[in-house]
């Protein structure tokens, strides 16, 4: 029979090796997915895991979607890490998408180049905004940040069908919901030619450093961290608990609306409604898999983001729906929390069950 | 009547080679005890020598991995409390399990054969309560009750159903001493009549003059089984820690300015649970240890936090550090103003469990080893210093300052905050419950460099539960009770019994007398 037995300390070893276990039985699932399907094994999971990597190009697709992923988790992160359950994400990312593409909107021929920085800036104050609403409700009036920010991605969703619906609408669009395409000034400068990598992933990779030092290094980050352990050590230490609140979504709705302008202002280049992609969801995923350490998140990003291409050419290579990758995502999410069990237990096996 | 080796001699209860196991502590190891019919028998040991393991064992709470309980002779695999009663075996519990907002009777009703009417019980207890000299009033609700009272109610639940066997855990830490007068009168009557009972305690004086037998427990292993009445404190704890604790000496200091001071403050309690601090007047001076104590639950864990910053409800001006106004302010203002505070809670409130201890030093000494803002920079190699110094000077049990807070024994935790916060040099110490579940060396030597502050011109507060304790180290005392402070009065000056009549509220009109203890 097996047992679980509490350890006397929590498993240095399974708090990497949880993911990575996690990763292999969601594959093992997979496979057992694609067999049911009627669909070659093998082929499944070459499409999901060899496509992705096999090419300059595809690497760069790679990057690609794993920019957003990453700058939303980063600051996901340290929500969590803060123990305040921003799961509203998503919202925070339309919204910066929102404000930056009316930034974008703004610009004509003759705008230069320094309309970038305030695009992003744009963004980073929209998911701010967004953010803060949260912030408030929660210290004034205590309310639930977890519904709050749920709720508020649906709000987000409608702000953006709203303007692209309504005074956004491109005049010469035949009558389609969404902006007239960005001016050329507005996009993000590419990375390198021929691919749609920019200078976001740049951003998003010192953004995991930057990240690390804050919360490792910096006392501000300590406080936060200490706020999500032990709240009454914080207030022993006397930290201030609303400080933490409003740092920690201020922060995670900044990354998120950043990441919403590099989105519209870079591969997508105008307002429509499926700027949300769900990456303001899926970045939870990133953000525990990566075990809320910015490094860590690097690797799970990428993780997220083959499953995202790997949902997209299962549609078009295999003919299966592209929900596939929700399905991935969302294995990989509850294989992790099954696997973190061997954080603080381990499994031992009793021959007999029930006697001494 | 002699426990030891009187195999032909009828016992009441016997425990044979007990053996129970926890993954990462083996809680009893091979436990023998004797328990002969109308006996008092305390089971001695510090915190985590396995004393509750042991008695849940024989309650049915907890499966032994090996040994048997034997009761009147007779082999019993006891799988419940509920098949433990039935035997006759009855527990009271440290912490009481009745519900507030019924009466005592209708409590006990609750616990019984549904059988019963209420009347029967009603009649019944009182019947008990007559017999045991325990006044229990069956129709008052419980939440009206002393702490006294409540335990009352237990031990007459614990004797409705007549057993042979009763199990009382630590019944004494939160009576004042005359209520514990009084529950020994009940004990011995009960013994008399021939129940035995099985007392746990830590309270070497109590042990001394109650119990006629006495095993000992060591790290879950049984260390002696001794009369103790023949027995000193001393070799007692000798038994029970395996050393003699070293004796403090004590010293006379001038006092200097006053350090800290609280002013006509009230504070409303803001839960149902929490008590309301009413008008308390208190200083404590640079070279003096003041005291204060009370049962917990009397408004204690409230003035703290007032005191400390962790509470900001003070009103302006009721509480002073050197003569500044610190009512309003954070713990971080008032630690560089040289207040420095150890809370009762180790694990999660003076410590973060999970993070090392080189971490931990950042919750109070961030000053020491943080660099300057705006960066506020952590050097790992400063911090590490730092909890290694605490580590060597207090002799913390520890694999080293990047051990988790959490794989230290409570002791060894509490050595390290206390040390934090002494190595800091503070100007007012307040410690709360100094040598809670610390084993008795490790209580002499953190009592030891309480005393070295104050010898070195810091005032200290100490609150706890112990009376000794507070004795050993206090220079003035006050007591706390149901949210007020009593006046202090000096050491020297104080008894036992004044302070236990204190700890009812009674100090300010002897006239008022009836304490309803």
């Amino acid at each position: 029979m097996l047992k679980l037995e509490a350890r006397p300390q929590a498993s240095k070893l399974w708090g990497i090796g949880s993911p990575l276990l996690a990763l292999v039985i969601t594959v093992i699932i997979g496979v057992a997915i694609f067999m049911l399907m009627g669909k070659d094994p093998v082929k499944g999971l070459l499409v999901f895991f060899w496509e992705p990597v096999k090419s300059g190009y595809a690497l760069s697709e790679l990057a690609v979607k794993a920019t957003p992923l990453l700058l939303i988790a980063l600051g996901l992160a340290v929500c969590f890490r803060s123990n305040v359950w921003n799961i509203g994400a998503e919202g925070q990312f339309v919204l910066g998408a929102v404000t930056a593409g009316g930034v974008a909107l703004l610009a004509d021929k003759s705008t230069g180049p320094w309309i970038i920085p305030l695009i992003l800036l744009a963004g980073v104050l929209g998911g701010m905004l967004w953010a803060g609403i949260v912030a408030l409700l929660r210290d004034r009036f205590n309310a639930s940040e977890i519904l709050v920010s749920l709720m508020l991605v649906y709000v987000a969703e409608l702000v953006l069908s709203y303007m692209v619906y309504g005074p956004w609408k491109d005049p010469n669009g035949f009558n389609f919901p969404q902006s007239k395409n960005f001016e050329k000034v507005t996009q993000i400068p590419k990375l390198l030619d021929g691919t749609r990598m920019n200078v976001g992933l740049l951003i998003a990779l010192f953004g995991a450093v930057g990240m690390w030092i804050f919360m490792f290094r910096t006392y501000g980050g300590f406080q936060l961290q200490v706020g999500g352990l032990a709240p009454a050590a914080a207030k022993y230490a006397g930290f201030s608990s609303r400080r933490a609140l409003w740092t920690a979504l201020l922060v995670s709705g900044g990354m998120a609306g950043l990441a919403g302008a590099l989105e519209v202002a870079g591969p997508i280049g105008q307002l429509t409604p499926y700027v949300p992609a769900g990456y303001g969801f899926a970045a939870i995923i990133v953000a525990f898999v990566g075990r809320l350490n910015p490094i860590g998140i690097v690797f799970s990003a990428i993780l997220m983001s083959m499953f995202y291409i790997g949902g997209e050419l299962a549609q078009s290579r295999l003919g299966l729906p592209k929900s596939l990758t929700g399905v991935f995502q969302g294995l990989l999410l509850f294989t992790l929390l099954a696997c973190d069990t061997l954080i603080a237990y381990k499994i031992k096996f009793s021959r007999s069950a029930g006697s001494q | 009547m002699g426990g030891i080796d009187n195999t032909n001699l009828a016992l009441r209860l016997e425990v044979k080679n007990v053996t129970k196991r926890y993954p990462s502590v083996v809680a009893n190891s091979d436990v023998n005890l004797q328990v002969a019919p109308g006996e008092i028998h305390a089971v001695l040991g510090e915190n985590g020598a396995g004393k509750s393991t042991l008695m849940k064992i024989i309650y049915g709470a907890v499966k032994p991995d090996m040994g048997e309980v034997l009761l009147d002779g007779q082999r019993r695999l006891i799988r419940n409390p509920k098949e433990a009663r039935a035997l006759g075996i009855s527990m009271v519990f440290q912490h009481f399990s009745l519900f507030e907002t019924v009466t005592v009777a209708e409590n006990i009703w609750l616990g019984l054969d549904q059988s019963l009417t209420l009347e029967n019980v009603r009649e019944q207890t009182m019947r008990k309560a007559k017999i045991y000299g325990l006044d229990v009033e069956p129709d008052r609700p419980v939440h009206s009750l002393s702490v006294g009272e409540r335990q009352r109610v237990e031990i007459v639940r614990a004797l409705l159903s007549d057993p042979k066997v009763l199990i009382l855990d630590e019944p004494t830490s939160v009576l004042t001493p005359q209520a514990v007068r009084k529950l020994f009168v009940t004990l011995r009557q009960l013994a008399a009549d021939g129940c035995s009972v099985l007392y746990i305690s830590h309270k070497l004086d109590e042990i001394r003059e109650l119990c006629s037998h006495c095993t000992v427990l060591r790290g879950g292993k049984v260390t002696g089984h001794v009369d103790p009445r023949n027995e000193s404190n001393a070799s007692l704890s000798r038994l029970m820690i395996g050393a003699e604790p070293p004796k403090l000496q004590h010293r006379d200091v001038k006092t200097g300015a006053i350090g800290l001071q609280a002013k006509g403050l009230s504070i409303i309690a803001d839960s149902p649970f929490g008590a309301t601090l009413d008008n308390i007047n208190f200083e404590v001076r640079a070279g003096e240890i003041v005291g204060i104590a009370g049962v917990s639950g009397n408004g204690q864990q409230e003035f703290l936090a007032a005191l400390s910053g962790e509470c900001t409800r003070a009103p302006v001006g009721s509480i002073s550090l050197f003569g500044n106004d610190i009512s309003k302010r954070n713990p971080r203002v008032r630690r560089a103003g040289g207040l420095h505070f150890v809370p009762e809670e180790r694990l999660g409130r003076g410590a973060v469990p999970t993070l090392s201890l080189a971490a931990n030093t950042l919750l109070s000494r961030a000053s020491d080893v943080v660099g300057k803002p705006p960066l506020s920079w952590i050097w790992p190699k400063a911090t590490a210093t730092l909890a290694e110094g605490i580590i060597k000077r207090f002799n913390v049990k520890a694999a080293g300052p990047s051990a988790q807070a959490k794989s230290l024994s409570g002791g060894n935790l509490q050595k390290y905050i206390v040390g934090r916060e002494i190595s800091a040099n503070p100007k007012v110490l307040i410690v709360s419950q100094p040598t809670w579940g610390v084993d008795v060396g490790a209580a002499a030597q953190i009592r030891g460099e309480l005393l070295k502050l104050r010898d070195e011109g810091c005032a200290l507060l100490v609150v706890s539960e112990e009376l000794d304790e507070l004795f050993e180290v206090c220079d003035r005392l006050h007591v706390m009770a149901k949210g007020r402070l009593s006046p202090s009065i000096n050491t020297a000056d104080a008894t036992v019994e004044k302070i236990g009549e204190w700890m009812s509220g009674l100090w300010d009109s002897a006239s008022t007398g009836a304490a309803h203890a």
